[in-house]
């Protein structure tokens, strides 16, 4: 049980520094690099209580997907140096009471959800389930969510789909002067469509293109 | 007391697995060598030792004693910690595969998404390397490499969907034993292509090695590194080579058992077998990287998302459909 808490406080306290610096830290990347090891330490606080499979999900999602393309934005679009004018530049800055309001926001929905699981028993109520202790955790989660909530479920799939096309359709522009290459008119090119032999007349010449 | 048993038992577990793994990485960055020497109709590494097979010792003593140049406008704590991150990583991913039915160091209930989310985290070594190095070849590698491995991780990952829908668990143990009477190379064929193929592109092996691509690139992401730190790269890649090799031969090739069950051949132990195998995909790697040419970077998207990512969930639908109008669903914890 010891152990369980020693390592139990050392992924909080990295989780909970690391999200610190994810705030503070001047250097873009160097956040989104806090940022990832702060997913990596709460996927591993998920497997200490015994939700391998969402452990496992946060790092193959989170950190192997959402974060590599963070990186990707922030070092392509070389951002670093504009958040050093951001910080630096706090005289007229109206970014302040946004980020005030959404923290509220945020602090209220936490005392909601906190509050409704910690005074209200029945909040959550977990007899609908059939959560039976000698199953894996997976076949679980399986269990629930292609039964109980199958319909949820796909709404929330076909909203992730219809946000990936939007984000596609506002993108998309289509440019003019590309040259595209054909693999198949590529390979499929014969000897008669390429080559022509001519007799070319002294003095004259060919005319190659028309 | 009890603590400091378990710990040191764990330990020697650990290493009894890692020092095997780095032997054997020396023996395979050899035998590669030696294979695309075959191949090109030149003898390879010869000299060192028997056969030449001192020689990646000899390698890696002149790397140790190389010195380590860190470039002066590199971020220096990033640009250390990438080679560290690829090499920990490509270890780390060994602790679930199991080579025989007794002989892992864990087993745990989803050893598969363990190796998956490993194998995804190991980008990030390269994309640390190539942004710290602050260059442009190395970055431009980076960004390339970070591209293709995340398009063929989803391959990937639909791939070990079409097994596990045979399995019914993510246990490397049960997807082994699942194939007691027929591999899985037999009725998945076309997935295990593809894997192969997938496999390929996510330890960034010819014909895809788009990151470190000498004719455009100079080395790609390892262009500022020296020394140490270079073979720190090198050795993650090819442990990452042998771990794909390794997941190939769990998934589709049955792991430790042997190809028939009959007396001359089931008395051999398990990791005999599960060697062979790792042997034999890892030739195949050595071959393709000798007599493939490298690809152009919008053919190599165009093969993950507009060939391998449609037919694999195509073939998910279909070994699915077949599961279930056969009645042969794995029904390991559904009530």
């Amino acid at each position: 049980m010891i152990a369980h808490a020693i390592f139990f406080y050392f992924f909080s306290v990295i989780a909970i520094l690391s999200a610190i610096m994810v705030v503070v830290s001047r250097n873009t990347v160097h956040a989104v690099f806090f940022l990832i090891l702060d997913f990596v330490s709460i996927g591993c606080l998920f497997i200490m209580v015994g939700a391998e499979f969402l452990g496992m999900m946060m790092l193959i999602v989170y950190v192997g997907a959402v974060a590599v393309l963070f990186l990707f934005v922030v070092m392509i679009m070389n951002v670093s140096e504009q958040k050093l004018s951001w910080l630096r530049g706090s005289k007229k800055s109206n970014h302040i009471p946004v980020g005030l309001v959404i923290s509220i926001v945020i602090l209220l929905e936490l005392i909601i959800v906190v509050g409704g699981w910690k005074y209200k028993g029945d909040f959550l109520n977990t007899r609908s389930f059939n959560l039976d202790g000698g199953i894996t955790n997976t076949h679980q989660l399986g269990n629930v969510m292609y039964t109980e909530y199958i319909h949820l479920f796909q709404i929330s799939g076909i909203i992730l789909l219809l946000s990936m096309i939007g984000a596609i359709v506002l993108t998309y522009r289509k440019r003019e002067g590309v040259k595209r290459q054909n693999y198949f008119e590529q390979i499929s090119r014969e000897r008669e469509d390429s080559v022509e032999l001519m007799d070319v007349n002294f003095k004259e010449g060919v005319k190659i293109d028309d | 007391m009890n603590y400091l048993n378990i710990f040191l038992n764990e330990v020697f577990k650990i290493s009894l697995l890692l020092i095997p793994i780095l032997v054997s990485v020396a023996i395979i960055v050899w035998f590669d060598r030696r294979v695309w020497g075959f191949v090109q109709k030149r003898k390879g590494p010869n000299v060192v030792g028997p056969f030449g097979l001192l020689q990646t010792l000899a390698d890696a003593l002149k790397y140790i004693f190389k010195e380590i140049i860190i470039p002066a406008s590199a971020n220096k704590i990033v640009f250390i910690l990438a080679p560290i991150i690829t090499m920990t990583l490509a270890l780390s991913a060994w602790a679930v595969i199991p080579i025989s039915e007794k002989l892992f160091v864990a087993d745990i209930n989803v050893g598969i998404l363990y190796i998956f989310a490993i194998s995804s985290l190991g980008v990030y070594g390269i994309i640390m390397g190539g942004w710290a190095s602050n260059s442009k070849y190395p970055f431009l590698g980076a960004i390339r490499s970070a591209a293709q491995m995340v398009s063929y991780e989803v391959s990937i990952g639909i791939i070990i969907i079409n097994v596990l829908l045979c399995v019914g668990s993510l246990n490397l143990k049960d997807i082994v034993l699942a194939q007691k009477n027929l591999w899985f190379v037999i009725p998945l064929f076309p997935m295990f292509i593809i894997f192969f193929i997938s496999a390929l592109a996510e330890t960034n092996r010819p014909p895809f090695d788009l990151p470190e691509a000498e004719a455009e690139l100079v080395a790609g992401y390892q262009t500022e590194y020296s020394g140490m730190m270079y073979a720190m790269f090198w050795l993650g890649e090819y442990a990452n080579i042998l771990l794909m090799c390794a997941l190939g031969s769990i998934l589709f090739l049955g792991g430790w058992l042997s190809p028939i069950d009959i007396y001359p051949f089931n008395i051999i132990p398990g990791p005999f077998w599960m060697i062979l195998k790792i042997l034999i995909l890892f030739f195949m790697f050595a071959l393709i990287k000798a007599i493939v040419p490298r690809y152009r970077y919008d053919q190599l998207m165009r093969l993950g998302w507009k060939v391998f990512l449609p037919f694999s969930l195509l073939y998910v639908v279909l070994t699915a459909s077949f599961l279930i109008y056969f009645d042969l669903l794995p029904n390991t914890g559904i009530q």
